[in-house]
């Protein structure tokens, strides 16, 4: 089971969204999960074939993931992942 | 009377309120800190279409059927599995450059041009969209002396121009590419490009590699269109059979973004000239707003009520809009100006915005 943390900019468009716990084996499936909680929000986190968006960030227990395209990062046992929009524009 | 003015910033949607006959007042500001790109009042079900290019989070487009009282987020246009802007290379969606009406006849058609390069089409009022293949692989699409970025990466279309006679006769602009038709509703296009200049390629009357910056035509006369190029002002009566240049190379009329026409007379229109693509300010750093009566063979200067020095407002191709008599623009400066007079003169509306992408009267 997977916690998933979420930056707080993304309850603009999902008001109630809160720390998840998820099971997944890789990133890709914990956002499948994410999306039948809170359908639409894949499209914010990533573009539609699937990639992460450019200005978007995930962690797995602090570090960045390194597959960014297909988020085939493999997933261990009770990791907690943070989902950030980057700092851009200062 | 026109009564709403809608004005798509960086920083969010503002919406005016016509109270009189000049006087507008601010009566809501939606998307505040977003950067509104498109904004687009569909007469045929008095809805808007907001389009917003979130930094972080992607393209947006949302739907309101009151008048902004409340919006829909709807799907955007999504490029297909496997479709390349480049061999290689997965085009995906950058941005919405415009929402088009697809005739009285198809009340739930959309024209959608997007960046990289994508025509969609909606036969269901945004539910859904396809890609318009025929266009995707028109010979040359992947051509990058034919089909490049202009000012960004990546192609975009930003002009739909629906035949008010015939829904099935299309146009559309790409910076870059240039001119293309459709008589037969989007199943085959051609190359409309004769005549234009393109002034930075080796061949400067290419068939394709143009950069219109804005495409629109004269509703009574719709085989007369207009277009304000990177290489200049255009104007054809023959459907774009052949542009002629009606730029003014002893004036001001040549390059910039710009341009309005007006719905019945053919020979009227206006721009708003930049100086040259390598510094885009004003003309002598003084905002002007220039007028033909004469189809492009002369151009006058309206200059009243608009900053004559050091002024550096260039005016985007989306942001100049006309109804009626009454026409506003605002610029990359957030300043937003007004006029009932078709141009002779102007009221300043706001000077305190963020920068304007797109004007429509509502």
């Amino acid at each position: 089971m997977q916690t998933v943390h979420f930056t707080s900019a993304l309850k603009r468009f999902f008001p109630d969204i809160e720390p998840q716990h998820v099971e997944g084996q890789t990133v890709a499936e914990v956002l499948d999960r994410l999306e039948t909680q809170y359908p639409g929000l894949k499209s914010y986190l990533v573009t539609e074939n699937g990639a992460l968006r450019k200005h978007i960030n995930i962690f797995v227990d602090g570090d960045l993931i390194s597959d960014r395209d297909t988020l085939t990062d493999q997933l261990g046992q009770s990791q907690d992942i943070l989902i950030f929009q980057a700092l851009s524009g200062g | 009377m026109n009564r709403k003015l809608l004005v798509a910033t960086s920083k969010g949607l503002v919406v005016w309120d016509r109270k009189g006959q000049k006087e507008w007042v601010v009566r809501d500001v939606h998307f505040q800190g977003f950067p509104v790109s498109v904004i687009y009042a569909d007469t045929r079900h008095q809805v808007w279409w907001a389009g917003v290019s979130h930094r972080h989070w992607g393209q947006k487009l949302h739907r309101s059927f009151d008048e902004g009282k409340t919006w829909d987020e709807m799907p955007v246009p999504a490029y297909p599995d496997k479709a390349e802007w480049r061999p290689g290379k997965a085009a995906v969606l950058k941005k919405v450059w415009t929402i088009s009406s697809a005739g009285p006849d198809k009340p739930e058609g959309l024209w959608v041009g997007t960046e990289p390069g994508g025509l969609f089409y909606s036969n269901d009022y945004g539910q859904s969209y396809t890609l318009v293949e025929s266009l995707w692989n028109m010979p040359g699409r992947m051509d990058p002396t034919q089909w490049f970025g202009a000012g960004r990466d990546l192609p975009f279309i930003h002009s739909v121009v629906v035949d008010p006679a015939d829904s099935d006769h299309v146009y559309i602009a790409v910076s870059c590419a240039g001119i293309f038709e459709t008589t037969d509703g989007g199943a085959t296009w051609a190359a409309k490009n004769k005549g234009l200049i393109a002034a930075y390629l080796p061949d400067p009357h290419a068939e394709q590699g143009h950069d219109p910056h804005l495409l629109l035509a004269c509703t009574s006369h719709p085989n007369v269109l207009w277009q304000q190029n990177h290489c200049g002002v255009f104007r054809t009566e023959n459907g774009g059979q052949h542009w002629s240049d009606v730029s003014d190379p002893r004036g001001y009329v040549h390059y910039g973004f710009a341009l309005a026409v007006d719905e019945s007379d053919p020979l009227s229109a206006w721009v708003i000239p930049a100086m040259s693509d390598d510094q885009r300010v004003p003309p002598n750093l003084a905002l002007r707003v220039c007028r033909t009566r004469d189809g492009g063979k002369t151009w006058q200067s309206l200059t009243s009520g608009l900053p004559g020095e050091c002024c550096f407002d260039i005016v985007f191709r989306h942001a100049l809009a006309r109804q009626g008599s009454c026409m506003a623009f605002g610029s990359t400066t957030g300043n937003l100006f007004f006029s009932d007079n078709d141009g002779d003169s102007w009221t300043c509306l706001s000077h305190v915005l963020g920068r304007v992408e797109t004007v429509t009267f509502a």
